[in-house]
């Protein structure tokens, strides 16, 4: 790259930050430079994402209203432009009622924690190549983890309300996070697998160097993903800990207010969060096939960005809601099978090119090809097995409740 | 333990640890426990990375913090009036005894033990070395923890299985 790090190279803002962080260092005490780099990552990040908040939640309504051939919000300022902001200040202004038999503490947590995880997920995202505030050598995992733990603070906030729909809800939400984890970290060890690295940068980097991006090498894995991942957000495809027609507002159903504006605004994070990690893992982050020489590249992942979360738009302008056993059987039945499925051959393929000693762009090629064929043959495999499959009209008790519900439950076997 | 940052984040993380810790004895709210516990985890998981251990400490959150804390809270919420209180129990004496017992274990080791302060060298990547341990000198063990926990898992579909 030309030009490189020099401090006005607007391609990479993080150059700027690497020359104040360095002056800082050699004019002020040790730990100045740390705490300034955590600032402004973390400003940053935080920024970044109230804007993007800000023009999506008003681009969604009216993207969905133009896929459901209505208006959408047209009144406030130009084609509605400002509504995000009509929004917020309702959402500030309006009572946030705690009901009287909440658990008061747990009730006032939820809400600040279930923004975290997806925050904390933008810590890993290389924007460019000097612009990530952690390039943990443990990315992916970090990823995992991260996502593991948004289950917590959902079940605190149905279970603190007191309220049965709300139990229901967060119940429903934790139960599929449990289901759709497994499909999803087996989705992510395929990536792991071909970089052989699970820094962040270090797998763009291997897109980079390889001219190819991963989407290409496993198509299924990012169906998987995407798949998998629409469902941790809670969009409404999938959004069955919150289905209103079932279960009022399923773990938010007690919230009002700014609380409840902190949920809906960690929704959104987290879209964009499972967004960026498509776009940097499976379609190659900020480069472009060189085109990040003159584009700055920062700019290329959001339109990236950008351009996922509309298919997540998309499908909740078009998609019904699904019933829970179905998302739960399709998480089990199908998604984990084919996930391990794609990762046998991954490895295989890995150890065909690393024993062999072949060339990348001899190998690579043909790999895709076989992954391509892989993936159609077995969708269309696992759908003719899975719609053999009669479903059942007459649900029997479990052998366990048979056997010891006299002893559980206190009633006759 | 030379620079001023580890010390601090150690002195912060040993408090948070410890103190979530005790409250998940004392308070009688079982969730609340649950909740104090999953903390606890989490200063473990940051103490880990004040070892340089990336990878146990990543590894923490996502096994004790992500899994075994929604599989506690799964079972609080599947037992009957287990939700609500944390009330007086028999087995509050053996406990008692065995927590001491543990604790005295623990401290006699840690007096006993001929302490190495190691200084920090440079920092290296664990993730690879694991993994290589696993699959390498250590693949026994590794192959009986995956079986024992596909029988395990065999035998919780035949006692759910419908029938």
């Amino acid at each position: 790259m030309i030009f490189l790090a020099e401090w006005w190279d607007v391609r990479d803002l993080g150059n700027a930050v690497g020359e104040l962080l360095e002056w800082l260092g050699d004019h002020g005490p040790d730990w100045l430079p740390y705490t300034a780099s955590a600032l402004v990552g973390a400003i940053t990040i935080v920024v970044f994402l109230l804007v993007s908040l800000l023009v999506f939640a008003w681009l969604e309504r009216r993207l969905i209203g133009r896929i459901q051939a209505r208006r959408g919000p047209n009144r406030v300022g130009p084609w509605g432009a400002f509504q995000s902001i009509a929004d917020a200040i309702k959402f500030v202004t309006k009572e946030a009622i705690t009901s009287a038999n909440a658990d008061r503490w747990v009730f006032w947590l939820a809400p600040i924690l279930v923004v975290v995880p997806a925050l904390v997920v933008f810590a890993v995202m290389p924007f460019n190549e000097g612009m990530i505030l952690a390039d943990l050598n443990v990315g992916v995992l970090f990823l995992v983890a991260v996502g593991s733990v948004t289950a917590i603070p959902i079940f605190m906030a149905g279970w603190s309300s007191n309220n049965k729909f709300s139990l229901m809800g967060a119940m429903r939400e934790v139960a599929m996070l449990i289901s759709y984890e497994i499909p999803l970290v087996l989705a992510l060890l395929g990536v792991v697998i071909f970089t052989n690295t699970m820094r962040m940068n270090g797998i763009v980097g291997w897109q980079d160097e390889h001219n190819t991006w991963l989407i290409f090498l496993q198509p299924l894995a990012v169906l998987i993903y995407f798949i998998a991942g629409a469902v941790e957000i809670n969009r409404t495809p999938t959004d069955i800990a919150e289905a209103e027609s079932e279960i009022v507002a399923g773990y938010h159903t007690e919230y009002s207010g700014v609380k409840f504006g902190m949920f809906w605004l960690a929704e959104y994070f987290a879209g964009f969060a499972i967004a960026a990690i498509i776009a940097t893992l499976y379609l190659g982050g900020w480069t472009l096939w060189g085109l990040e020489e003159w584009v700055p590249g920062w700019m290329i992942f959001l339109v990236k960005l950008y351009g996922l979360f509309w298919f997540f738009i998309w499908m909740r302008g078009t998609l019904p809601r699904l019933r829970i056993d179905q998302l739960m059987g399709f998480a089990w039945k199908a998604l984990l099978p084919l996930a391990l499925i794609n990762i046998f051959f991954a490895g295989l393929e890995v150890l065909l090119w690393q024993e062999n000693d072949l060339a990348a762009e001899a190998v690579l090629p043909g790999f895709a090809i076989a992954n391509l064929v892989l993936a159609v043959v077995l969708i269309v495999a696992w759908a003719q097995l899975l719609g053999r499959g009669r479903p059942q009209y007459r649900p029997t008790r479990a052998r366990l409740v048979k056997e010891l519900g006299a002893v559980v439950y206190g009633e006759e076997a | 333990m030379e620079d001023v940052g580890s010390i601090v984040a150690f002195w912060v993380l040993s408090v948070v640890t410890v103190g979530a810790a005790l409250m998940v004895v004392a308070v009688r709210n079982l969730i609340h426990a649950v909740l104090f516990l999953i903390l606890s985890f989490i200063g473990v998981a940051g103490l880990y990375i004040t070892l340089s251990a990336d990878f146990v400490a990543i590894t923490q959150i996502l096994i004790y913090a992500g899994a075994i804390s929604v599989l506690i809270l799964f079972a609080v919420m599947l037992t009957p009036r287990a939700a609500r209180d944390n009330a007086e129990t028999f087995l509050q004496l053996p406990g008692l005894v065995l927590a001491a017992l543990v604790g005295v274990t623990v401290g006699a080791i840690a007096l006993v033990t001929d302490w190495n302060e190691a200084t920090r060298g440079p920092f290296s990547e664990t993730a690879a070395a694991i993994g290589e341990a696993l699959l390498d000198k250590y693949v026994l063990p590794f192959e009986i923890a995956s079986v024992i926990l596909l029988a395990a898992m065999v035998g919780a579909i035949v006692l759910v299985r419908e029938d």
